[in-house]
């Protein structure tokens, strides 16, 4: 168990970089908690897995530290390191019974036999894989086998942290979600660091405590999942969290005033500054409503999910979307938007303007 | 669901039909019906029966040759593939290293059967071939025309030389399958390069390493040109595998019954061990 810490961490695939987009992350600053639950969250290519291969020690960064309990460990390999990692794709050892496979790391690690028996049954006994122990991992379904990979990643109690790349991937929707609580719960039970990659917001913020959302390469925000949600501090948090997304308008900033499409609005902060090249609002979709006055706009259609409704409206600069909920009234054709002041923000290049 | 019947499609068939009567079902059948009977040419045959077919099977020389081959299969399957998945295990998995490597081993497997005889036979001469004469400098007394362990021992470096590739590059396809993370896997889960080799890399080669025991199989237990063109199957008889005993008998003594009930043999052995081995190898995959 460790403290997680990385200091200005950057990796190029590349031997030159002439630009930012030859960097597969940069100017990366994390700081996470001995026993915390953490989530990496971005979309495909964002350089979440190049983080997650450089903790583990599969990739040598080429800037920057990482750090467990504040020793430099950035020389180690995985073994060193000692980490466990679960990968996307169930990795399993064919040709090995279900026990061979989850004693593995342990025999490779010479620890006596009655030993790894004591622990590889009460790691089989967590994963309810009691049953099949002295099958062959190579007949079990894909999620057994990624059971497979989590329990040979768990055998071990001295593990640093433990990683997992998107291992939810190739699992089918309704054992994810047994899956997943089975992770939080086993995290709740052995309180290890943990740290969880995915490009899919509803596992990142399930299981996490606290979300590390990328973007291009950077960290864009880092937070409690209710604080993605309700403070979005780039754009792109507001886009990628939520569904739908955030809506963001272009506005002009006028002294302290904020305008869209002609109109005053009010937002969360106070504005002091407005030498940006680009300026935004953000407002979730659950967060307007209809009103007499406001935006105009014009309702272009509604759809029902059947826990609520999400109406698409098109005002002057942009479509923004509204959810309200499935037994309220929609006015058809035009209408006036009212966005809830403590929700609303002002964005300047993207960034949160505070 | 109802089917539409359409007898004319049967005439798509045809061609590949007569393609197959005439380079397949045919000659079987002619090699079937000289089997069980015997001929004094112009035509007349006479109804032998078992006749040959017991005559072979008893036979010593038959018996030799049979050994012979199995020998020479044996010990070329117990070089050539240890030997193959090795060069496959080292060879570069990136970079300008692929392409140089993947040519440089198809080399051999290009070159016509005859002419790898006759370039072996030449090369291994003891008094003007390179390597027959630098084994003699070297102090050894080697002469693959007159020392059957010699002769041996060349026919084998021969086919190794020719054959090995094909395993190689099966090998090298079977390992560049594997993904990443079973070996990001294996290295967080500590296991040794023996390791790797034994629980990850192997039982993912198993699929072509089955294709490449059966073609290596197959074909070294066929082989005749090169033997043919580099010994003759000599000295005496020390080289004169199955097939080249074949041809002796067939157009050497033109015992036509007796060379058409080996020929049988020979094919049913062939098909017997490749399907018990098919069988063995793909057992367990067939139950996962």
């Amino acid at each position: 168990m460790a403290k997680v810490t990385l200091k200005g961490l950057s990796h190029s695939y590349l031997k030159t970089q002439s630009s930012d987009a030859d960097w597969a992350i940069r100017g990366v600053d994390i700081d996470w908690n001995d026993g915390g639950a953490y989530a990496l969250l971005g979309p495909s290519g964002c350089g979440k897995t190049t983080l997650l291969n450089i903790i583990s020690g599969l990739i040598t960064p080429t800037k920057g530290d990482i750090l467990f309990d504040d020793k430099v460990i950035s020389e180690l390999n995985p073994v060193e390191r000692n980490i466990a990692q679960i990968f996307q794709f169930p990795v399993i050892y064919d040709t090995m019974t279900v026990y061979d496979n989850l004693a593995f790391p342990l025999r490779n690690r010479k620890i006596p036999e009655e030993e790894i028996k004591v622990k590889v049954h009460e790691i089989a006994e967590m994963l309810e894989l009691s049953s099949t122990l002295n099958n062959r991992a190579s007949g079990l379904t894909a999620d057994g086998k990624q059971k497979i990979s989590l329990g040979r990643g768990l055998v071990r109690s001295d593990v640093n942290a433990i990683m997992f790349d998107e291992p939810l991937t190739v699992i089918d929707p309704h054992l994810k979600w047994i899956l997943r609580s089975k992770l939080k719960e086993l995290h709740q039970k052995i309180n290890r660091t943990m740290i969880y990659v995915t490009h899919d917001q509803t596992e990142a913020l399930t299981f996490a405590d606290q979300v590390v959302v990328m973007h291009e390469g950077q960290i864009v925000q880092t937070g409690t999942p209710v604080d993605l949600f309700e403070k979005p501090k780039h754009t792109f948090v507001g886009y990628f969290i939520g569904s739908p997304g955030m809506n963001v308008l272009p506005c002009q900033i006028k002294g302290n005033d904020v305008i869209v499409n002609g109109k005053k609005i009010e937002t969360h902060q106070q504005i002091k500054k407005s030498n940006f090249n680009k300026t935004e609002v953000g407002v979730r979709p659950e967060f307007i409503s209809f009103s007499n006055e406001g935006i105009p706009v014009k309702v272009l259609s509604v759809s029902n999910t059947g826990r609520h409704k999400i109406i698409d409206t098109e005002s002057e600069t942009g479509k923004i979307k509204i959810i309200a909920k499935s037994n309220e009234d929609i006015p058809s054709g035009s209408a006036f938007l009212k966005f809830k002041k403590e929700y609303t923000y002002t964005y300047g290049d993207s960034w949160i303007i505070e | 669901m109802n089917k539409t019947v359409n007898q004319k499609a049967w005439f798509f068939v045809i061609p590949v039909f007569v393609l197959v009567a005439f380079n397949a079902i045919i000659p079987l059948m002619t090699v079937v019906n000289y089997a069980f009977q015997e001929t004094f040419g112009n035509n007349v045959f006479m109804w032998e029966g078992t006749r040959w077919f017991k005559q072979i099977m008893l036979s010593e020389r038959f018996h030799a040759s049979l050994g012979r081959q199995f020998l020479f299969t044996f010990i070329i399957l117990f070089i050539q593939i240890p030997l193959g998945i090795a060069i496959a295990l080292t060879m570069p998995k990136e970079g300008i290293g692929v392409p140089v490597c993947l040519v440089l081993m198809s080399m051999p497997l290009l070159i016509p059967w005859n002419v790898v005889g006759a370039m072996w036979n030449i090369f291994a001469l003891p008094d003007i071939g390179f390597l027959g004469h630098s084994l003699n400098a070297l102090g050894f007394d080697y002469n693959f025309t007159q020392q059957i362990g010699d002769a041996w021992f060349t026919t084998i470096l021969m086919d190794v030389w020719h054959w090995t590739s094909l395993v190689v590059l099966l090998s090298y396809a079977g390992l560049r399958s594997i993904q990443p993370a079973y070996y990001q896997a294996a290295e967080i889960d500590g296991a040794s390069r023996w390791a790797i080799f034994t629980k990850i890399e192997l039982p993912k080669m198993k699929k072509v390493l089955t294709i490449a025991i059966l073609l290596r199989f197959m074909d070294s237990f066929m082989i005749y040109t090169e033997p043919f063109v580099l010994t003759g199957g000599g000295p005496g008889n020390a080289t004169a595998f199955l097939s080249i005993d074949l041809v002796k008998m067939a157009l050497g003594q033109f015992d036509l019954g007796p060379a058409a009930a080996m020929s049988l043999i020979y094919f049913f052995i062939v098909l017997l061990v490749c399907w018990v081995f098919y069988t063995l190898m793909m057992r367990n995959e067939e139950k996962s």
